[in-house]
């Protein structure tokens, strides 16, 4: 019914966005399906997303199980790595003494391979839930503190001039300035942060713990049972793709500014 | 007895970097009476913006001394407005919450401003309809020409009716077309209020057009090396900018500048590190 093709043509554009993430989603399984038929590989190594299919089917209660318990040492490991990266970051960003003194231990710090933190963190609290949620917690606080320290620590001086000028005292400075200027480097920082925390808890549930996918994956690689094993990737996965959405919609709503010109908004005008 | 000035340099020196550091500023005197305008102008990198930083007590001097309206200045004035030659607006707020930022943070409004939000919002809108931005209120800076940007700026620097306003090179990213437009809006709003302005500027039309008083400075370290009164009647027109003694007054100050360009020891230096 548009009169005007050009607008046609932008809402047709618009429609194959939308639909491009489904289809090349599509696109990778089917190609795995066929390569998986027509060079007939062994179920026990690689399974067809068929069989993986069927497999989700008929494990589905122990999977969605274990997922929920993934999920829940996933997203407390989660909100305690953006409270405290949060809160360290807006020190470290707003304190070049804080910063010199606690950069280099970080760095170092987030150089630990996590894997090897586990089996300290058993000793400390048991096989179980902690040791996931902690694993998740400290592999995801750094992209927080380093991102929002980012932010605050490159508020233009100009900038600054201003406000002490008027009389602003630092915590004036971050509350105004630096705390909404970080938040598009916080949120930014929020979608790698969850996709590592899920990271975090599956190789502690793979070393250490009586539930969730890595600890189900574990029990049934050890079963031979490769179709669950990939049942379980393909479910973190879901669950990975799901918390990133989650993450980028926050990030939308809160600083649309930071992401102007991306949606046609930002034109600007003459004067 | 004059009234004791309102802004008050008395040999003041400034070095970066310790003791081996650049000398910027070596023994400066200024004095600048209450609701005057003056124009610091100067060869690049002589030390204007580091004066406009040692006056607002941003930085502490190295050595004399800083008063403004009567005292020794230690740290921030907490009066001033600013504005720069990049507008430095905040992108997430909207142009009037921009306006409105310094009432967030001076007193006594930061205490009034919940309560009174409505009179000084119309104060905002007021004085962004002066400045020719009425209807763009709610639009962000990012929606909006740098030439607007910079009338913002200057709505944020004038908001809470400062006594001083600094002024650092707020035109000289503009074309000139609109750089003119904004002399005309500054001495404006600079009749009606009448705060003691310091603009530094490079621009020696806009120091004879807009100041009551032209202040030179030598190459770097600098100091003031001439002063010169602008006795043009206000309201100055663009169109006096072409009589032939607004000329003379510019060709004046130009020789100024040629000589402090020249006496400098360091002149290629100061070309390639250009500090503030």
């Amino acid at each position: 019914m548009s009169a005007d093709p050009a607008l046609a043509r932008a809402r047709r554009r618009r429609r194959v966005e939308a639909a491009l993430p489904w289809l090349v989603t599509l696109a990778a399984f089917l190609l795995w399906e066929g390569g998986v038929r027509i060079l007939g590989v062994a179920e026990f190594i690689l399974p067809a997303p068929s069989a993986v299919a069927l497999s989700i089917q008929k494990w589905w209660w122990p999977i969605l199980e274990n997922a929920g318990q993934t999920l829940f040492t996933t997203v407390l490991g989660f909100l305690l790595a953006v409270a405290f990266g949060l809160a360290l970051g807006v020190a470290i960003g707003s304190s070049t003494l804080l910063y010199r003194g606690l950069y280099p231990l970080l760095i170092a710090f987030n150089s630990v391979p996590k894997v090897a933190v586990v089996p300290v963190l058993v000793i400390w609290f048991g096989i179980g839930t902690w040791p996931a949620v902690i694993t998740a917690f400290l592999i995801s606080f750094f992209p927080i503190v380093v991102n929002v320290a980012t932010g605050i620590a490159t508020v233009e001086p100009e900038l600054k001039d201003v406000l002490r000028a008027l009389g602003a005292k630092q915590t004036d400075i971050i509350r105004k300035v630096g705390l909404p200027r970080a938040m598009p480097y916080f949120f930014a920082s929020l979608k790698v942060a969850i996709t590592t925390a899920f990271v975090g808890s599956i190789i502690a549930e793979t070393v250490a713990a009586n539930a969730g996918i890595g600890h189900l994956m574990i029990v049934a690689s050890s079963r031979f049972d490769v179709p669950l094993v990939f049942a379980g990737l393909v479910v973190t996965g879901v669950m990975g793709v799901l918390m990133y959405a989650v993450a980028a919609a926050i990030e939308r709503r809160t600083t649309g500014w930071a992401m102007r010109g991306q949606d046609g908004t930002g034109l600007a005008v003459g004067g | 007895m004059p009234p004791p000035p309102f802004v008050q340099v008395e040999q003041v020196s400034m070095r970066y970097g310790g003791l081996e550091g650049t000398l910027a500023l070596q023994a400066a005197d200024l004095a600048v009476a209450r609701g005057e305008f003056v124009a610091v102008v100067g060869p690049s990198g002589c030390g204007k913006s580091t004066l406009m930083r040692l006056v607002t007590g941003l930085w502490p001097a190295t050595a004399g001394r800083v008063t403004v309206d009567g005292r020794p200045v230690s740290g921030p004035v907490a009066i001033a407005g600013m504005a720069f030659q990049n507008p430095t607006l905040l992108p997430w707020r909207s142009i009037l919450d921009n306006v409105m930022l310094p009432l967030e943070v001076v007193e006594p409004h930061r205490r009034q401003l919940r309560r009174e939000r409505a009179r000084y919002e119309a104060e905002a809108r007021e004085l962004l309809a002066q400045v020719g931005l009425a209807g763009f209120e709610q639009k962000y800076p990012w929606q909006l020409s740098g030439g607007m940007q910079q009338r913002a700026s200057l709505c944020r620097a004038l908001i809470h009716r400062p006594a001083l306003l600094m002024l650092d090179e707020p035109f000289g990213a503009l074309d000139i077309f609109t750089r003119e437009d904004l002399w005309a809006v500054l001495q404006e709003v600079w009749m009606a209020r009448r705060p003691t302005v310091i603009l530094v500027t490079h621009d020696l039309r806009e120091a004879a057009y807009l100041a009551d008083r032209v202040l030179v400075m030598s190459a770097r370290p600098g100091r003031i090396i001439a002063e010169r009164e602008v006795g043009f009647q206000r309201p100055r027109r663009l169109e006096d900018t072409y009589a032939p003694e607004f000329q003379a007054l510019v060709h004046e100050l130009r020789d100024h500048i040629a000589a402090a360009r020249e006496e400098g020891p360091d002149a290629a230096r100061r070309e390639a590190a250009d500090v503030r």
